[in-house]
């Protein structure tokens, strides 16, 4: 295996989508090439650090306004619907 | 350190016995909205508000637009409930709306013509790795968490929204390949190209801020 076919494989590796056989070619190549093994463990920390960091959270005060304003809408339609109804 | 929420399971959960298989909690609230029921379509909103949001300011890099997606999908998706079949999840089918929303967001703010899911795609930039320096330990800690923040937003804003968007709902949002394909209306071997794509070029443009100092290469 390349490093070529090591990188294409790489997604299914993250996701554990990998056959038995074709992971173990992927870490007897990552054994024998660094530059494989860094791509690996610095994407894997990249998702980490994504995943692990809000990069914004809304205080409860606004997601509040905005569900009340959604449900006045919501509640403005049901009122027009029933009148065209009637 | 927060951990991402993981919608409902989609199916059913069918038991080996003579009970009736176990309806999804989500397909309750939905019937009842059908028949208009408010609350029932509030408690679908505190459910999944904050995933929306997260999703729509990680595609459009903007608060403001955020809220408004947040408004737009919910009542978008109240107005079309009737549309929904039940086919998918129903989060599915609410992320399907608001990266819609998003990328129409992304269009009238950039005044592009074209910002889709397809847009700056065609590109190999970036899916080879040219920077083999290994990170620091807890790179991350290196900075404070205004300036980390900082980096990393402006890091995944400079990904093509085709890219950013799958990156989000599969890694940040926590979907499997195949609900992303089909909230994104992609085939599963486009999402892992692009999700390689973009964890490639993430990483890539990480390494910037987090690498080994040369003078410190062992």
């Amino acid at each position: 295996m390349n490093c070529t076919e090591f990188l294409a494989n790489l997604t299914d590796y993250f996701d554990a989508q990998t056959a038995t056989a074709l992971r173990s070619e992927l870490e007897q190549h990552m054994a024998g090439c660094e530059h494989c093994t860094v791509t690996l463990n610095t994407t894997r920390q990249t998702i980490e650090i994504y995943r692990n960091k809000e990069l914004f959270e809304l205080p409860e005060s606004i997601h509040e306004r905005l569900r009340q304003a959604v449900l006045s809408k919501c509640a403005a339609k049901m009122k027009r619907q029933k009148l065209k109804q009637s | 350190m927060r951990q991402p929420e993981r919608p409902h399971s989609p199916m059913p959960t069918a038991v080996n016995t003579e009970e009736e298989p176990q309806v999804h909690p989500d397909l309750e609230l939905v019937a009842r909205v059908k028949t208009g029921d408010l609350a029932a379509f509030e408690k679908l909103m505190r459910q999944y508000e904050r995933q929306i949001f997260r999703i729509s300011l990680q595609i459009t890099q903007n608060r403001e637009d955020a809220e408004d997606i947040v408004q737009d999908t919910f009542f978008k998706a109240f107005q079309k409930i009737d549309q929904f079949q039940g086919n998918s999840k129903f989060y599915t089918w609410l992320v399907r709306i608001a990266v819609n929303e998003s990328l129409m967001r992304l269009r009238k703010r950039k005044a592009q013509k074209t910002v889709s899911m397809d847009e700056e795609i065609q590109t190999d930039e970036g899916s080879i790795p040219r920077d083999f320096a290994d990170w620091m330990p807890n790179p991350e800690q290196n900075y404070n968490q205004a300036e980390l923040a900082e980096i990393l937003r402006r890091t995944i804003q400079g990904l093509p929204p085709g890219f950013r968007t799958v990156f989000v709902l599969r890694d940040i949002d926590g979907l499997s390949t195949e609900e992303t394909a089909q909230a994104l209306k992609l085939s599963v071997p486009a999402v892992k190209s692009r999700l390689l794509r973009a964890r490639l070029q993430l990483r890539e443009r990480l390494s910037r801020y987090f690498r080994v100092p040369s003078g410190e290469l062992a």
